[in-house]
């Protein structure tokens, strides 16, 4: 090689050098501001996770966060401080949730809560931490409820909400099939009225057109099989299944069985392969509509990915009892990741201000286990991390992504 | 009926002047948690003198727990109700409630009465849930409470006070369970529990002292439910969900059956275990409260106070030549 290039490599090293000396030295005088939970060696988040109760299949969440908070400290840290993540077991029940809620806040005084998971626990403690002023932050639930930074200032969720999703089949259905008969059923509750509004604004003036025929239903009915037969009877020849996993499986089976086969949008809610598609009998999902917005690591297409690889280490590495099969593992992972670079933005000025303060200020964020192209953003009138998502279709096997990414822009 | 003897009074009276120092000596989290555990004391109590003293088994008092907690709610939050008028209103709900259910459960015995208390105890939480009522109830969102501040004059935190307030309802209502159990019903009760031929052959209405017995327990539970309700300041479908019943049932019988002090142990143990046993492993919380479970009544198969009473005894009779 050139010497004098190398030469000139020296010398930038050593001005680079001086500089990061300088810059140090820089930040150490500027004295570095603790809130609650956080000093020069620690920052102690809290959150609470289902370990018991009825919904004690994402405990794991938090599992897989405890070891990727112990990755990072094993690395080092964030900002040369130690992670210490402590979560509670609530049982998915709400008393007990802010009973260990206030625990985290009152005892062990942590810096900000953290995915904290459900939409009657977070609902719970809603309230009580806005008026604390704690940061509550990527909470796990779809709920559209915690994107509303004028009157919660300290809440801010994470998963694509629910109305952000509708909005999404919305936006494709107006693009690819305008003249879409569409039939709705829906949960009568506040997590289906949710979707439906979604899908309703995304629709703007064309829903009363395109909307031929709505039904609901009740968590507490056996089947579902009427509504179908309803919505079949209205002539659509588009089926938006806002239903929980049970009822997803029912209209799967029920709309194909019926002679109806529509154009079949799933929600979210009931995606999962395992438990909605597999007991519905695949060959009736065939062509099933859902949205996603991180890799799943069940999709070949993904097997060689560096991230998924990366993540697969991990999961070797420090969740050797996690099942690398559970999507649940991965998006805990992801969830994770988002919480460190906030706290990378925090800096040395660790108060639950600046807390809050970077989390409303996620710009153009990448992370490779989301679908490639996705960024997230937040600012301080947008508490919605996550706004992007692309459409896939079940293959009879798998679900494969099409289409490009689509975002809402609204909530 | 000897009333309580002297030390017995000082023990109680000792037991009270700490109780009341306890908000002061501990951060108001852990008064917060006292205020429950006083609250499901009332519950336990309440199931107890169905279970412990009627023998009737209930496995659906997280029915009653939950009205009472909704009905608190429900007039806070839609008709502006003061938090205090609330609890003698929840109670009377539930003592109806329970009454009117108790009329054709009791014709039920045993096995088949606690299969029809947990119907009740599965069915709440969608009964909560249900379109018609949702417009009070809020659905499955549930109801969210302020929080009651104290009176300016007494200079407590909010917490503190709420634990006052619960305490006054504890001492209120465990004197009136005191004299009740003590007294002619409480005796009744008993003698329907250990032969109720011979009861009704005394003249006990047997059908009427069981229906009594279990509306007053409702009432009982649901104000303990409207109590604990205004601690949390939610209300939630989800909140009542029927393994609440269950660790009803697991607190009277830990506690002690047919015991008035073991409902404090019975609300401490339901209280306090789950969190030790969560701390203890996070992959099977609930195997390690089974184990705990097992272990206490392999132990103390009379419960808490039942263990003591005998220690108590034994300590009596070895002191005595």
């Amino acid at each position: 090689m050139n010497p004098t290039l190398i030469r000139i490599g020296r010398r930038a090293a050593l001005a680079l050098a001086l500089g990061a000396a300088f810059a140090a030295q820089n930040a150490a005088a500027q004295a570095a501001k603790y809130g609650p939970g956080a000093s020069a060696t620690e920052i102690k988040l809290g959150q609470t996770m289902p370990y018991s109760g009825p919904a004690s299949a994402y405990g794991t969440i938090g599992k897989v966060q405890q070891a990727y908070f112990k990755m990072i400290n094993d690395n080092g840290g964030i900002n040369g401080r130690k992670i210490n993540l402590i979560s509670l077991d609530d049982g998915y029940s709400p008393p007990k949730t802010v009973e260990q809620v206030r625990r985290l806040v009152e005892q062990d005084e942590v810096l900000a809560l953290f995915q904290t998971l459900g939409t009657p626990s977070n609902s719970a403690i809603h309230k009580y931490v806005n008026a604390k002023k704690v940061p509550h932050l990527l909470l796990a639930t779809g709920a559209t409820k915690w994107g509303d930074p004028q009157n919660n200032p300290w809440t801010m969720g994470f998963n694509l909400s629910y109305q952000s999703e509708g909005q999404i089949y919305a936006k494709w259905l107006l693009k690819n099939k305008p003249d879409a008969k569409i039939a709705i059923l829906y949960q009568n509750d506040d997590y289906g009225k949710d979707v439906l509004k979604g899908v309703k604004d995304g629709l703007g003036a064309a829903a009363a057109k395109m909307i031929v025929k709505e039904a609901t239903y009740e968590v507490t009915d056996p089947t579902i099989d009427s509504q179908i037969l309803t919505l079949q009877g209205s002539g659509a020849d588009t089926f938006i299944d806002i239903t929980t996993p049970k009822f997803g499986a029912q209209a799967v089976r029920k709309a194909f069985d019926s002679g109806w086969k529509p154009l079949h949008i799933l929600n979210n809610v009931s995606a999962s392969i395992g438990s909605v598609l597999i007991p519905a009998g695949v060959e009736k999902a065939v062509g099933a509509m859902t949205v996603s917005y991180y890799k799943d690591q069940n999709d070949p297409q993904w097997k060689d990915d560096p991230a998924m690889l990366e993540w697969r280490a991990f999961m070797g590495r420090y969740y050797r009892e996690g099942d690398p099969k559970d999507q649940s593992n991965l998006y805990g992972y992801l969830v994770a990741q988002v919480m460190t670079q906030i706290l990378k933005q925090c800096g040395n000025d660790l108060t639950r201000e600046n807390v809050m303060k970077q989390a409303a200020n996620l710009k153009h964020f990448k992370l490779p286990l989301l679908l490639p192209g996705m960024e997230l953003n937040t600012g301080p009138s947008d508490f919605f991390p996550v706004q992007q998502a692309q459409l896939q279709k079940f293959t009879g096997t798998q679900w494969q992504l099409f289409g490009e990414l689509m975002s809402t822009d609204a909530r | 009926m000897a009333g309580l003897d002297r030390r017995k009074l000082v023990a109680v009276a000792v037991l009270l002047v700490l109780a009341c120092a306890l908000p002061f000596v501990i951060g108001n989290y852990r008064v917060f948690q006292a205020t429950l555990v006083l609250a499901y004391a009332i519950a336990l109590l309440g199931l107890n003198m169905l279970t412990g003293y009627n023998g009737q088994i209930s496995l659906g008092h997280g029915a009653f727990y939950a009205i009472g907690a909704y009905t608190a709610a429900i007039l806070m939050d839609k008709l502006g109700l003061p938090y205090w008028a609330t609890i003698p209103i929840s109670g009377a709900v539930c003592f109806v409630v329970g009454f009117l259910f108790g009329l054709p459960a009791l014709r039920l015995e045993g096995l088949y009465l606690a299969l029809a208390t947990f119907a009740l105890g599965v069915a709440m939480p969608q009964i909560l849930k249900h379109e018609g009522l949702a417009h009070w109830t809020g659905g499955s969102q549930g109801v969210v409470i302020v929080k009651p501040d104290a009176p300016e004059w007494t200079g407590l935190s909010q917490d503190q006070w709420l634990y006052f307030f619960t305490l006054a309802w504890v001492v209120v209502f465990f004197v009136v369970a005191w004299n009740l159990l003590r007294g002619r019903i409480g005796r009744a009760m008993v003698a329907i529990r250990d032969q109720p031929i011979a009861a009704q052959a005394m003249g006990v209405n047997t059908s009427l002292v069981k229906s009594l017995t279990f509306g007053v327990s409702a009432l009982y539970t649901g104000a303990a439910g409207a109590l604990g309700a205004i601690a949390v300041q939610f209300v939630a479908p989800d909140s009542f969900n029927i393994f609440l019943s269950l660790t009803l049932l697991i607190g009277v019988v830990i506690g002690g059956l047919a015991s008035i002090s073991g409902a404090f142990f019975g609300a401490i143990f339901i209280q306090f275990i789950p969190n030790i046993a969560d701390q203890i492993s996070k992959a099977a919380p609930w195997a390690i409260y089974g184990i705990v479970l097992i272990a206490f009544m392999y132990m103390m198969p009379t419960g808490i106070a039942g263990f003591l009473r005998l220690a108590r005894a034994r300590l009596a009779r070895r002191a005595r030549p």
